[in-house]
């Protein structure tokens, strides 16, 4: 459905909505009560251990767990034979192959077996003993190697989709994307300065603080629980029992909270294991990653290679761009290179463009969603052209933005037109804050980008009950990773017009609330919460209905206001919410309401950032000054979560920007699969984080929502790395802009 | 394999526990005493989430053989408020939105509890500079970091 | 597996006389290293419970540091820190507050990584380590003669660090040591180096001692940077050659951390950086009451 039109979106004056309430589960949170994956514990619980691949690549000639399932302590040893091979389409068999290998291992920390013991101890020795004979096959680590001919290959039967003609011959590419406007020559021959360069990244990890986890208990008569924790359980619930050849429903998921996700949570990995070797051993079973293997196993976000080319008029015009862009997808295919064909020119407009992105597979762990997945690179490589042309065209960094930012009625690159958009206020928000103006000194630089991403609506449902005493729960399936509970609530306040903490919000399991997609895609406030609002509403007329027979008028004589229901001519005393919750026996029986939709009118997502850095010339050495962000939030429910989301991006795209990479040694070995040498920014590296929240409400949503959890990683790799050419006249192209790679540019000068 | 019986004080209890020579004390905490507040986030001292307090040193519950707790007194997340009446540092990050996903959480109060028994009035530099051992990933900081900040600043107003 | 927590030295030697029988102080590298996949030995020995080895003691002459005291002792110790800032300094980059309640110099140096940010530090203040021998007595061998290669160390079997011992500073002495790393905590040195001059009172150098971390298979001590400092006032001639021989005294690898390339250039760099801060302390102690 579309969302109804409300005349809250022009009439905010809003009393719970834009309010900062404490989130409803903070005290367990502080307190250390509230249960993470790891933290379940059952009777009789068995502890796993997995055995994963050494080899990059390698045909398993065979495996043995006889040794294995003799040890002290073992109850369950499973290997991929121990489920079915999908028959489905070939994505269904990548799932399952990813989450345990059968004919080949195609990375190292790929799982070849599993087994589940007494204790930790005894499950990690016996894993241990369990025999696989491999054959060592030559690796592909690039998108260069993958896709230089002769390369080795992954797998045998993978055709490029989405070139024509159709290739005869099996290739690493999976597929292409492309996205195309105009006339490309033409466009780069009316152009007075055209700026071109070859951009990479390495891939990245998601670096959520909790590993995974998952515990798992089968009754003998099939019926399965699942405690895990994930963007989104009922998602957890379909793609496991695909891989376990089950109906869903033969499953229920329980959420635990959820310790960080990014979207690296969105997939399945120890689940179906966890499942398996329940049912095997009769007993619960717990899986639980340590850090390395949440490094090597589990998704980072591609490795790329970006060759870009863009062209402009002498006034700062975007007439042509030309994008060619290989996504690295781990093992299997599915990087976000469409994606990121789609997001790279879309905040401008541009005439003549020819973008096309390959999916590519190289031995790596398979690539997860991570933030706005694929757009943070595609918009490095452009964001840095762009800082290029202004310089020499001698124009303002945020005046070339505006001179050719998409507004509303513009066609994006990819396709639709923009509905109300707040692209522009953010440059403008940028440009009139007094950080753009601070002097700078020596050694010292300034770098701005801009970023794009969209909004996803997908599926919600959610149920509101009203208890007898007035008060009122409201259930969704929505995992909460950053506060949502507290934006359910304030959107439920508002629309019953009752105080915040009179309501009770509840993630339910995958039994007692309908179906939800996962929280992923800065679609929960928007889109859960837009069911959150229609149960509401269809409460709230239920409301309106019982205080209509009880007084013995017609419905339209009675409205809903401030949380009691009036007689629009005052001639009855009002009821409220709890009185009509008292009187529920006489009306019609227990208050309760369910919505469930398929969100659209999602909007888009824009964020502006500027960064000022100090570069040690002697060593490369940077250190982040000030840094801020303008992002278009729509409209703000929870403006302190809204604000920690658009922080949390930032950083993460700095580390990402300076120090984080994923590094391999010559066997296709991850050499850095721990926080010590994987860099993610700790808080001395940081500075405040200022944030500027733009509100140009959403159309499409009752309040004006956009999703805000993306975008806001999207600007930093490019902000960075121009504020670096900005202090020291180097134009890095490849990241991370590390001190080794920076002095290198300083010292070397003609790169 | 023996295992070694260890007995100490955690949250004012007195505890006893049995654990293998080399098993970790964040894996006695959690598994035997079911104190699963404390955090494993790596294992090997890198993230801070299952820093505890153990006879009033801030420690990583990870970095130490179980045994070694014989005869200490350890405090961890759980030991800090008193019943329902949360510490100022617990008040100010639920007030200031300092915990995104919530998973880091109980370290850097842990941690932030220990810098304040040191220094009563540190700066910005000092509280990031004190909270580096602990990593968190979806706030970037800056909430924790004005959280711990006002804390302080409530508790020398208090104990003025 | 075992665990024994002895009192004395005597007893965790007699300990140490069982095969696979592994000391540990902090425990802060022997843990990261078992949970990556390192043999465990049949028995662990705990240090800490030996008073000798976590106390912090000044005599006139020599400072004498339990090879397993904290780093929070040596941070926490105002006199020490007044002696040897740049010491302390370096123990003090150790890893976080958390790890810092359990490292040790006595750890730093015989886990014999080359990036060990204490080891350098020690070696410009010539620290010498007491070591409790199998048969009962004890041996001192200068700290730089300790490590022979990454976790490798001139420690014979049974062997263990008591003490580090280190001479009072003369007058006018000042030590500094500076590290790179791309964060600003909790990383692994790429480069380190530790400068420590003695000034006469015109500020001219008498004595330097030059050390450079996570640039060779071990620590290296750099007499050539010493010479082009000794005799000079810290000008830049003088800084500028000593970071050449610096750089020149480097033998690095290519590895996850940095490049050759880079771990050279830095070297000098960093050494001059050093001996400009050594030499303020050393100047700040002009006079001094000591
Ligand atoms: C998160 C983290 C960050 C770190 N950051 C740094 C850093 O920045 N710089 C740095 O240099 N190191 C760093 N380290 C490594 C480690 O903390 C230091 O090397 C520390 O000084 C080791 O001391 P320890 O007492 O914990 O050693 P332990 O782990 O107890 O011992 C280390 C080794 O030395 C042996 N050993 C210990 N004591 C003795 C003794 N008295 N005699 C003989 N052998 C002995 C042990 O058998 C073992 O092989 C870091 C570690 C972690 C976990
Ligand atoms: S779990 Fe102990 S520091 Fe990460
Ligand atoms: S709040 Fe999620 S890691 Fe800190």
């Amino acid at each position: 459905m579309t969302i109804a039109e409300d005349p809250a979106t022009t009439s905010p004056g809003y009393k719970w909505v834009g309010t900062r309430m404490i989130r409803p589960d903070g005290f367990e949170k502080v307190t250390g009560r509230a249960r993470f994956g790891a933290d379940i514990k059952l009777n009789g619980m068995l502890y796993g251990h997995v055995l994963r691949s050494p080899h990059a690549h390698a045909t398993i000639v065979s495996i043995d767990t006889s040794e294995a399932e003799k040890m002290a302590g073992v109850r369950a040893v499973i290997t991929g034979a121990d489920f079915p091979d999908p028959s489905g389409p070939a994505g269904d068999q990548d799932l399952q192959r990813n989450v345990i290998a059968r004919e080949k291992a195609l990375y190292e920390g790929h799982t070849i077996a599993a087994v589940a013991a007494q204790t930790r101890a005894q499950a990690k020795a016996a894993a241990e003993a369990i025999k696989v004979v491999y054959e060592v096959l030559p690796h592909v680590m690039s998108v260069d190697e993958a896709m230089a001919p002769g390369a080795p290959l992954l797998h045998p039967k993978l055709m490029t989709k989405g070139v024509d003609p159709a290739p005869t011959e099996p290739s690493n590419v999976a597929s292409r994307a492309v996205y195309q406007g105009g006339d490309l020559d033409l466009g780069f021959a009316e152009s007075d300065v055209v700026v071109e360069g070859t951009f990479t990244t390495k891939p990245v990890h998601q670096g959520y603080i909790e590993p995974h986890a998952a515990v798992a208990d089968t009754t003998p008569n099939g019926r399965t629980t699942l405690w895990c924790s994930s963007q989104g359980h009922f998602t957890m619930r379909s793609l496991s029992a695909k891989v376990l050849g089950w109906e869903p429903s033969k499953l229920k998921v329980i959420p635990a909270e959820i310790g960080g996700g990014f979207g690296g949570k969105t997939t399945i990995y120890l689940e179906p294991l966890a499942v398996r070797l329940s049912q095997k051993a009769g007993r619960p079973v717990k899986l639980v990653m340590s850090r390395d293997e949440v490094f090597r196993a589990t998704g980072p976000a591609s490795g790329t290679k970006i060759v870009g080319k863009l062209g402009f008029k002498n006034d700062g015009t975007m007439v042509a761009g030309e994008l060619w862009m290989a996504y690295e997808a781990g093992a299997f295919a599915g990087s976000p290179a469409g994606a990121g064909s789609m997001t790279a020119l879309a905040p401008y407009t541009v005439p003549n463009f020819l973008i096309e992105g390959f999916d590519v597979v190289v031995n790596k762990p398979k690539v997860a969603a991570y933030r706005a997945p694929g757009a943070p690179m595609s918009s490095f490589a452009v964001e840095s052209l762009i800082d290029e042309a202004a310089k020499k065209l001698g124009i303002d960094p945020i005046d070339i933005r505006l001179k050719n930012a998409v507004t509303e009625g513009c066609t994006a690159t990819y396709g639709p037109k923009f509905p109300r958009i707040g692209f522009v206020e953010t440059l403008e928000a940028i440009k009139n804050h007094p950080n753009y103006q601070i002097p700078l000194g020596p050694n010292q630089g300034r770098g701005v980008a801009s970023g794009f991403w969209f909004n996803a609506g997908l599926n919600s449902s959610a149920t509101v009950h009203v208890n007898e005493d007035g008060n009122v729960i409201v259930v969704t399936g929505s995992p909460d990773i950053g506060g949502s509970r507290a934006s359910m609530a304030l959107m439920a306040a508002e629309e019953f017009g009752i105080d915040a903490a009179r309501i009770q919000p509840v993630v339910g399991d995958t039994e007692s609330v309908g179906y939800n997609d996962q929280t992923g895609g800065s679609r929960t406030t928007l889109a859960t919460g837009a069911a959150v609002i229609e149960a509401c509403r269809k409460v709230i007329a239920d409301l309106r209905g019982r205080a209509a027979k009880q007084w013995d008028v017609a419905l339209e004589k009675v409205e809903w206001v401030d949380g009691q229901a009036q007689h629009v001519e005052g001639t009855q005393p009002p009821l409220s919410l709890a009185d009509l919750a008292r009187g529920w026996n006489r009306t019609g029986g227990p208050l309760t309401a369910s919505a469930a939709l398929n969100a659209r009118g999602v909007g888009s997502a824009f964020s502006t950032q500027v960064v000022d850095l100090e570069i040690d010339p002697d060593t490369g050495h940077v250190t982040v000054l000030r840094y801020l962000t303008a992002q278009d939030a729509g409209r703000a429910i929870h403006p302190s979560y809204v604000e920690g989301q658009l922080q949390g991006g930032v950083v993460q795209g700095i580390g990402w920007a300076l120090n984080e990479e994923y590094i391999f040694d010559r066997n296709g070995k991850m050499e850095n699969p721990g926080f010590l040498d994987y860099r993610i920014p700790v808080a001395s590296d940081m500075p405040m984080i200022d944030t500027i929240v733009v509100e140009v409400p959403n159309p499409g949503h009752p309040y004006g929502v956009r999703g805000v959890g993306e975008v806001g990683i999207v600007p930093p790799l490019a902000a960075v790395a121009n504020a670096v050419d900005d202090a020291v006249s180097r134009r890095i192209r490849d990241l991370p802009l590390s001190p080794v790679r920076i002095l290198d540019a300083i010292l070397n000068k003609d790169s | 394999m023996s295992r070694i019986q260890v007995s100490c004080t955690v949250n004012g209890d007195s505890v006893d526990f049995l654990c293998d020579a080399d098993g970790s004390l964040l894996n006695a905490l959690r598994d035997e005493l079911g104190l699963t507040g404390i955090k494993e986030g790596c294992g090997t001292g890198d993230c801070g989430a299952c820093s505890i307090l153990m006879d009033d040193e801030l420690n990583c519950a990870c970095l130490i053989f179980a045994p070694e707790a014989t005869g200490t007194t350890i405090t961890t997340v759980e030991g800090l408020a008193d019943g329902d009446h949360l510490t100022p540092l617990q008040e100010c990050f639920l007030e200031g939105a300092a915990l995104q996903c919530g998973i880091c959480t109980p370290g850097f109060l842990v941690a932030a509890t220990a810098l304040l028994q040191h220094n009563p009035n540190p700066t910005e530099t000092e509280i990031r500079y004190a909270l580096a051992g602990n990593l968190c990933r979806c706030t970037g900081y800056d909430k924790i970091v004005r959280a711990v900040r006002e804390a302080a600043a409530q508790m020398r107003e208090a104990s003025a | 597996m075992k665990y024994f927590a002895p009192s004395t030295v005597e007893e965790a030697a007699g300990l140490l006389a069982q095969p696979n029988t592994k000391v540990f102080a902090g425990a802060t590298d022997v843990i990261p290293q078992i949970r990556a996949g390192r043999p465990e030995p049949d028995a662990l020995v705990d240090l800490k419970k030996i008073d000798r080895l976590v106390s912090v003691q000044r005599t006139d002459a020599t400072w004498v540091i339990g090879a397993a005291t904290p780093t929070t002792r040596l941070t926490g110790n105002a006199e020490l820190v007044a002696e040897f800032p740049g010491l302390v300094e370096a123990a003090g980059l150790i890893g976080s507050d958390q790890v810092q309640s359990r490292s040790s110099l006595g750890g730093n140096l015989c886990n014999a990584s080359p990036a060990a940010d204490s080891v350098p530090a020690m070696v410009i203040n010539s620290a010498r380590a007491v070591i409790a021998t199998a048969n009962g007595g004890t041996r001192t061998v200068a700290v730089e003669d300790v490590p022979v290669g990454p976790g490798r160390t001139t420690l014979a079997p049974g062997e263990f660090v008591v003490e580090i011992e280190i001479d009072r500073p003369p007058a006018r002495t000042g030590d500094a040591y500076l590290r790179l790393t791309p964060r600003t905590e909790m990383d692994i040195a790429v480069v380190g180096a530790g400068v420590r001059v003695t000034l006469d009172e015109s500020g001219t150098v008498t004595d330097a001692r030059v050390a450079l971390g996570a640039v060779a298979p071990t620590v290296v001590r750099v007499t050539a940077a010493e010479a082009a400092l000794i005799g000079s006032k810290l000008d830049d001639v003088a800084l500028a050659a000593a970071a050449a021989a610096a750089s020149a005294a480097c033998n690095p690898i290519d590895d996850k951390r940095g490049t050759i390339a880079y771990r050279t250039h830095v070297a000098g760099v960093l050494t001059r950086r050093a001996a400009v801060i050594a030499g303020q302390r050393a100047a700040e102690k002009n006079g001094a009451s000591r």
